[in-house]
């Protein structure tokens, strides 16, 4: 790759693409500097309910760049184009941080923290439960998202980064669950997630159908693992 | 029983709804456009909800309903409801309800009752002197806020139709129009929504009919022009926008617990002690505290278990949530 594309990625895509991810986390601040510290910057309120609005927009958030990061091997595969992958790594992390300061914001302002009322939560709401679960395990791959980790884990990070997976199918759900009435959004994620997943599950099984003749023999049967540098 | 002979509608007070359309469709046409316009009801509707500041009502405060917590702001009470007939989201019905005309009202009045029909709203609300109640207001989802409403005793309108021994219960339907009320082009519930009451509980001093607040007409988002306010029941239980009342000898089918049996129960009473299946009801977020406020503890029948226990004495609240 030329230079000047590696700095237009670099220097121009990766941050344009950082402080986009980051308008809602920059909506939420603005406004709760608006509500506790007198001033008065030009942002949409959160309305007479700030802390539910601020767990729909970090759940929102959270559940749209976890759709946005699945969406990168796709279009990758589809377009060729394997500087995407440069991007995957920063939606992820951007996922996690969203789903923390949706966790967060329900254990601070709308619990107060009270660890007692938290802990009969987590025990008795499936659908918290299921949240929290997803919650844990961004956490382990924002963790292991380092280059460093990447060597360490080898072969297994990338097995271990396939919890992503989960994380969508846990996030979606754990949305479903909580809606009083209306489905209409959160079948729009699941429908998202299901074309994203499926799309995955169909290039699997279409490459395991290539190399099933060749496992017969014993010569290349390793190339019946999946062997790309990145998920698919 | 109050003043039942004040309260009490004579038959020859009435004008059946045909006549009184004829009445107004005569007078429109001997007094032509120009006559028609300056029916002052017209005007109003037209005005809708873009009015920012409602008619100014004339009320007396009564000092028996006060609570100690300061009451929510105007926006607030009007800008976070849940009125499904006008979309899902809290500030839907402030954005949508400018589309309900609000006059002219009717009510209609059926089943065990001696009188029955249809009434002109405005003929119904003449006969009551307006109060202003300061009232908890507890939601279903875990919110509350403190709503100064204008309003009067249920029971003082509900036994001017003089219901029958039949009478057992007491039903509320919300209007049912697509063309106004936009939510409702989904059938997100069964629409028309119903709510109902046991009649002793509709009788109960508590219950309040509703016609303003912050002494001001009620903003069509809050259910105008005519809605129940029952503050020791979860918010759901008060019918909004209300065009008939029907007294029932059985208990009425209602919305909510149609739609979610195991969620959403006939009773509905504020109960600390049990839990909606997803969330706790042991506490409560109180609309306008900010962001940092700690959760109050919600109260037994909100706060007015004083007044509303002996309705349930020897009923298990638990499998009658």
């Amino acid at each position: 790759m030329d230079t000047h594309t590696d700095r237009r990625y670099r220097f121009l895509y990766k941050p344009l693409l950082f402080l986009a991810c980051g308008v809602p986390l920059a909506w939420v601040l603005a406004d709760v500097a608006n509500l506790t510290l007198n001033v008065h910057l030009p942002v949409p309120g959160l309305g007479a309910d700030p802390v539910r609005r601020m767990l729909g927009i970090f759940g929102h958030s959270a559940l749209n760049l976890l759709l946005v990061t699945l969406c990168v091997s796709p279009l990758r595969q589809l377009s060729g184009n394997a500087q995407l992958l440069r991007f995957r790594r920063m939606l992820g992390v951007w996922a996690f941080t969203y789903a923390l300061l949706h966790f967060l914001t329900y254990v601070g302002p709308f619990q107060g923290f009270s660890w007692s009322a938290i802990a009969r939560d987590l025990v008795k709401r499936p659908y918290i439960t299921i949240g929290f679960a997803a919650l844990l395990m961004l956490l382990a791959l924002a963790i292991t998202s380092t280059n460093g980790w990447m060597r360490r884990l080898r072969r297994r990070w990338q097995s271990l980064h396939r919890l992503v997976y989960a994380c969508i199918v846990l996030g979606v759900w754990h949305y479903w669950w909580q809606v009083k009435k209306d489905i209409r959004e959160p079948l729009v994620y699941a429908a998202l997630a299901a074309v994203l997943l499926g799309w995955r599950l169909w290039r699997w099984r279409r490459t395991a159908a290539r190399a099933a003749p060749r496992v017969a023999a014993p010569a290349t049967s390793n190339s019946a693992l999946p062997t790309a540098p990145e998920r698919t | 029983m109050r003043h039942p002979t004040r309260t009490a509608i004579r038959p020859s007070e009435i004008t059946a709804e045909r006549y009184f359309h004829m009445r107004r469709a005569l007078l429109a046409g001997a007094l032509g456009l120009a006559g028609a316009s300056l029916v002052p009801a017209s005007g109003r509707a037209a005005a809708g909800n873009a009015d920012p500041a409602p008619a100014p009502l004339r009320y007396a405060r009564n000092p028996r309903y006060v609570v100690a917590d300061k009451p929510n702001t105007f926006e607030e009470i009007t800008g976070y409801n849940n009125f499904y007939e006008f979309g899902l989201d809290k500030s839907d019905p402030a954005a949508n309800a400018g589309s309900l005309r609000t006059r002219p009202w009717n009510l209609a009045i059926a089943g065990e009752a001696e009188v029955t029909g249809s009434f002109h709203l405005e003929d119904i609300l003449k006969a009551h002197p307006l109060e202003e109640r300061i009232y908890r207001h507890r939601c279903v989802e875990g919110w509350s806020m403190v709503i100064p409403w204008v309003g009067f005793p249920l029971g003082d309108l509900l036994r001017r139709f003089r219901p029958t021994s039949r009478a057992k219960y007491v039903e509320f339907t919300t209007l049912h129009d697509p063309q106004q009320m936009p939510g409702q082009r989904r059938a997100v519930l069964d629409w028309p929504y119903v709510e109902g009451l046991r009649i002793d509980e509709a009788m109960h001093p508590l219950a309040l009919m509703v016609v303003g607040v912050y002494g001001r007409e009620l903003p069509n988002q809050n259910g105008a022009p005519l809605r129940v306010h029952l503050p020791w029941k979860y918010g759901f239980k008060s019918g909004k926008s209300i065009v008939r009342i029907r007294f029932t000898e059985r208990q009425p089918l209602t919305t909510w617990p149609l739609a979610s049996p195991g969620e959403y129960g006939f009773y509905a009473n504020v109960n600390p002690q049990v839990d909606h299946p997803r969330w706790s009801q042991a506490t409560e977020r109180r609309i306008g505290d900010g962001l940092f406020a700690p959760r109050h503890p919600t109260l037994m029948f909100n706060g007015y278990a004083e007044q509303v226990a002996s309705l349930y004495q020897g009923l298990d609240l638990r499998r009658n949530f």
